[in-house]
């Protein structure tokens, strides 16, 4: 065990090192963030103004699809798990990941993956451009044949989450160093291992659904055609049992992240640490009862709309817990606001919001209104941009010292901040307005009403845009600058990873520590 | 691993230091799936791939598992990573409930509520009169909306015969009646069989977990001559409406899972008289082909009563 990285590729082909893998998917994931940030970059210079500039409509529906697919499974979900694979040994005191191997497989299936995915913008037909929620019959009967290409990479990606969700299972259960019992796991080991369990429980769920999908277009399966007695409202159902939890797959981790970094900056220990267990607990429960309002408007019966309504609006308390808790944990504190912190309280206060309109949302009633319009994209953006990306940010910067062992520039991390902070403000607020005044979602042009809110995005976006820029400049030049980090890095963090050498060895914990 | 200290480095998590296993595990399943869906596709060359893809995989997985055992005999393998693997091996089956739960979701949501309303019940039903004149529900699905509906002009035809029960007294006569008796029979045997493990008989071992084997690829045999039977004589396919995509994908998805448990467990009866592996205290690869069996085992009543008692 005492050995060092190997050199050169094959280091990183022949990988088993948590903190290697982690780097990887952290990379990746951003090569993803920027690809997906590009093809949303073409649809907001679509929309810059009303009519038909840059792109065909065929091609806007491609990039609205592909959008949406990047950035859900090749950019946020692999950013977790990179920061999972980095931090949750280093948290419990494991040597490593519990299934090592297994953990390099589950990231270079990645790759693969979204390189199959990628091919498919220049297949015959286009990729694609049936929306990253893929509806039946629009999926199936009216889809291009790259659709196939699309199933399969949802396939392989799917087993690439589960192998690594059950690695992160097995390491949280089995790997824990002597005395570190459950209720003393820092936040982000919990909110990960309710979110392993979540995506092993749904994502055979997507397999299936994309299953059914492929016999029916190439098998003559009758599932999601109601002239052979299936459904395509079936679809709907099947993918959202899936898809609700996925998107607290995207958010329980983050609600780790931060709840790491606020109590470091406002130097108090976090506020309620059981209740946030039993509130994340009870959120990822209550997201397998909720998928149904994501089809208000699709012809449900009363006692359906109701009940998935109330349970939708119960998700509030939990979460409302978790607000709260934030920022109790921040009243009184002794606070300073250096990046992450920055990122973290922004984290709460636009996720927020972002949880206020989804309450909005919830109300079915309500919802007809809304449903398919610009509203709805501010909303899940205010939840995934602000909520995701920036704690993923906040994140990086707050552990990037541990892990490079150099000191990131404060200076240029502020200005990131502030660039990403007004940007994305810039984007998705106006984005509200446009959608309350009957924008429409997925389309390449749009009423003149809507002009102005559109050109206000669209130069929100490309700021936005810019400020990632700031990121990798930034990161980069922290890896190869030349000062130091201390151990511990911040005001008296809590946690075992700042009992470790900065920048971490490359073996780590081969014996548990001993726990005070 | 160093070599001067071994006694200390095995009370250690063991951490292998560098693996090509999983890149090339990577690339045969981007080869299998990427000439799978050419072919599907139409290209000539789909094939070529799908077959190189799949040959590098297994041989991939063949090594895989031959250094995972190696290392185990080395006594690598600490009680702490037997635990991890123990857990692996649940939660990926929990993965497949979950994947059977969707069918079996989908086949309750057709039978039970997309259908009644195809049909014109209730509030759902109101486009009935207006789209599908005629069709009134009932499961199995014979005839489809589409031949209510559209009479000789339909496409989607509807199955001649339906594989459901066909009442206790003609039970003696009905493949999948036999197939439950030969599940069940074969947890038992594969229970027997692991018993004898635990208490080191290991001939009692093998004799049970050969007849498992061989029950599993009775099953197989048989669930072959029903879709056989289903193709030539009772018009049931793949595309004879929401009954045959239901009824092909649950028993086809199983029967799938029954090869690979057989699959598991022959390679675990080659591994116990070939090479003598497995020990009463030290048998993970059989112990997780068993659970396997047992799950598929259980998959297979839900399916015995949901798609054919009560159908």
């Amino acid at each position: 065990m005492a050995h060092g990285p190997a050199q050169g590729i094959r280091r990183w082909l022949y990988t088993t090192n948590h903190k290697d893998i982690g780097t990887l998917y952290l990379w990746f994931s951003f090569a993803m963030f920027l690809l997906g940030g590009v093809f949303a970059l073409v649809i907001r210079a679509e929309l810059f103004e009303p009519g038909m500039q840059i792109v065909e409509p065929e091609f806007f529906n491609q990039m609205t699809t592909m959008h949406g697919l990047v950035m859900v499974f090749g950019a946020v979900m692999p950013a977790f798990v990179g920061l999972a694979n980095w931090m949750v040994p280093l948290m419990i005191g494991a040597p490593d990941m519990a299934l090592p191997r297994m953990n390099n497989w589950s990231f270079w299936i990645l790759p693969f993956a979204f390189a199959m995915l990628s091919s498919t913008l220049f297949m015959d037909g286009g990729a694609p451009n049936f929306g990253w929620t893929f509806y039946a019959p629009l999926s199936t009967t009216y889809a291009p044949p790259s659709v196939t290409f699309f199933i399969f990479a949802v396939h392989i990606m799917g087993a690439s989450s589960i192998m690594g969700a059950i690695n992160i299972i097995a390491t949280i259960v089995n790997l824990r160093a002597p005395g570190m019992s459950y209720m003393k796991m820092p936040l982000f080991v919990w909110t990960w291992l309710i979110t392993a369990f979540l995506l092993i429980a749904v994502m055979p769920v997507l397999a299936a659904v994309v299953t059914m999908m492929l016999f029916d277009i190439h098998f003559g399966t009758s599932f999601f055609n109601a002239a052979g007695g299936g459904d395509p409202v079936m679809f709907q159902h099947i993918f959202w049992f899936f898809g609700h939890p996925e998107v607290y797959i995207m958010i329980l981790p983050a609600f780790g992240v931060v709840s790491a970094i606020i109590p470091t900056f406002a130097r108090k220990s976090l506020f309620g640490y059981s209740s946030m267990v039993y509130a994340t607990a009870a959120i990822a429960f209550l997201s397998f009862v909720v998928w149904a309002h994501h089809m208000f408007t699709v012809g449900m019966p009363l006692a359906g709309e109701m009940a998935f309504m109330y349970m939708t609006m119960l998700i509030a308390v939990p979460t409302g817990v978790k607000v709260f808790n934030w920022v109790a944990t921040m009243f009184k504190g002794s606070m300073t606001f250096e990046t992450p912190m920055l990122f973290s309280v922004a984290f709460v206060i636009l996720f927020t919001i972002g949880g206020f309109s989804g309450l909005m949302l919830a109300i079915a009633p309500a919802d007809f209104q809304y449903h398919d319009t610009y509203f709805v994209v501010a909303h899940f953006h205010y939840v995934l941009v602000p909520g995701a990306i920036f704690s993923i940010t906040a994140g990086v910067y707050y552990w990037l010292p541990k892990w490079c062992g150099n000191m990131y520039n404060e200076t240029l991390g502020k200005v990131h901040f502030w660039t990403a902070f007004i940007g994305l403000n810039v984007t998705f607020f106006p984005m509200h307005f446009a959608g309350l005044s009957g924008m429409p979602r997925r389309i390449p042009d749009y009423n003149m009403m809507f002009a102005d809110w559109n050109m206000i995005s669209t130069v929100g976006a490309f700021l936005f845009g810019a400020a990632q820029i700031l990121f990798l400049f930034n990161v980069i030049a922290t890896i190869r600058s030349k000062r130091p980090a201390s151990d511990e890095v911040w005001d008296r963090p809590e946690g075992l990873e700042w009992t470790l050498p900065s920048p971490a060895p490359y073996h780590t914990f081969t014996k548990p520590p001993p726990l005070s | 691993m160093s070599t001067n200290n071994e006694v200390v480095e095995h009370e250690t998590y063991y951490v292998p230091e560098q693996s090509r296993l999983p890149i090339f595990a990577s690339l045969g399943l981007f080869l299998t799936v990427f000439g799978a869906g050419r072919m599907l596709n139409g290209s000539d060359d789909g094939s070529m791939y799908f077959f190189v893809g799949a040959l590098l995989f297994a041989f991939v997985l063949w090594s895989w598992f031959s250094i995972v055992i190696a290392e185990n005999m080395r006594g690598l393998n600490s009680m702490q990573l037997k635990r991890s693997y123990v857990i692996g091996m649940g939660w990926f089956i929990f993965s497949e409930v979950m994947f059977f739960a969707a069918f079996f979701g989908a086949l309750w949501y057709v039978r039970s509520l997309a259908g009644p309303w195809l049909g014109g019940e209730g509030e759902g039903g109101a486009a009935n009169p207006l789209i599908w004149p005629g069709y009134q529900h009932e499961w199995p699905v014979m005839n489809t909306p589409d031949m209510v509906a559209n009479g000789d002009k339909a496409k989607i035809l509807g199955p001649e015969q339906s594989m459901s029960n066909p009442g206790l007294s003609n039970w003696a006569s009905w493949l999948p009646f036999w197939n439950t008796v030969i599940l069940l029979a074969s947890s038992v045997t594969i229970h027997i069989a692991h018993s004898a493990l635990k208490s080191n008989k290991r001939s009692v071992f093998n004799l049970w977990l050969t007849v498992t084997v061989l029950l599993g690829i009775a099953f197989i045999i048989l669930q072959i001559e029903e879709y056989v039977h289903a193709y030539r004589e009772m018009g049931l396919t793949l595309e004879s409406g929401i009954y045959g995509a239901t009824f092909f994908l649950l028993t086809g998805f199983h029967g799938a899972h029954v090869t690979l448990g057989t699959f598991m467990l022959l390679l675990m009866l080659l591994r116990s008289i070939l090479k003598g592996h497995f020990k009463h205290d030290d048998s993970f690869g059989f112990d997780a082909a068993a659970w396997y069996w047992h799950f598929v085992d259980v998959v297979w009543l839900g399916l015995f009563f949901y798609v054919y008692v009560f159908a």
